[in-house]
């Protein structure tokens, strides 16, 4: 689990982040290629950004440090986990949050490809359009 | 801190607790730092191009760079300070929270911008 949450932010930030907020030529008018400048350009669209896409990427990465400390505590202290509540609780609070900031990150990261799907590089194509 | 955190018990753990209140402090402030970070770069020009370190995702990867340094940093100094010894976990988990709940009130937008 925490090996994901490092692969999914990972990828989120060094491969599709670019891909998202490339900018568009300037005097660009078909903008379909530019996911950020296309949500901007609109004013209906514009807060999928600056709320939306804001919060999902910084977010996102409390997930794989939460979940990694939960990782290692889980294993290191798994004898340990039945007699300590505050262990346990600091599992729970930690995990609950990671859950929620995916959560967060995975909703934001849904639409926000509803409005502006991501198309990718020149070789590599996530969404196929028509 | 570690006078006040130090050497009190919940229950005694067959293994001592000190790695695991190293472990979850130091999440506490990664966490709190990308914030800290977030916020720093929306707020400041400057800040902002320092940051960018990598330019195709721009200040996204300093924040989560130097979040993921400190973090490591944090965790480590306080492994090599705690490790071995039983520790107050109340008291650091409510630290730990705290830090947690502000890092994700830090990065929502909306709330950032009134810093």
């Amino acid at each position: 689990m925490a090996a994901l949450a490092w692969l999914t932010v990972l990828s989120g930030t060094y491969i599709v982040y670019p891909w998202y907020r490339a900018a568009p030529p300037v005097g660009a008018a078909n903008l379909t290629a530019f996911p950020r400048s296309l949500l901007l350009s609109n004013p209906a669209t514009r807060q999928w950004h600056l709320i939306g896409m804001e919060w999902k990427e910084h977010v996102a990465w409390l997930v794989p440090i939460a979940i990694t400390m939960a990782a290692f505590v889980a294993i290191k202290y798994a004898r340990d986990l039945k007699h300590s509540p505050a262990l346990r609780s600091a599992l729970y609070g930690f995990v609950g949050t990671s859950l929620f900031a995916a959560g967060v990150a995975g909703f934001f990261g849904a639409m926000l490809d509803k409005n502006a799907p991501v198309d990718g590089g020149p070789t590599i194509r996530l969404v196929q359009g028509e | 801190m570690s006078t006040h955190i130090a050497d009190s018990h919940d229950n005694v753990p067959a293994v001592p607790n000190g790695s695991a209140a190293a472990a979850i402090l130091s999440a506490g402030i990664g966490s709190f730092v990308v914030a800290l970070l977030t916020i720093a770069a929306d707020q400041s020009a400057t800040v902002k191009s320092l940051l960018s370190i990598y330019k195709p995702t721009g200040a996204l990867s300093g924040v989560t760079t130097f979040a993921i340094l400190v973090w490591f940093f944090a965790w480590a100094v306080l492994e090599w300070r705690w490790h071995g010894r039983n520790l107050s976990l109340k008291r650091i988990n409510v630290i730990a929270f705290t830090l947690l709940a502000l890092s994700l009130l830090g990065t929502f937008p909306p709330l950032g911008d009134l810093l």
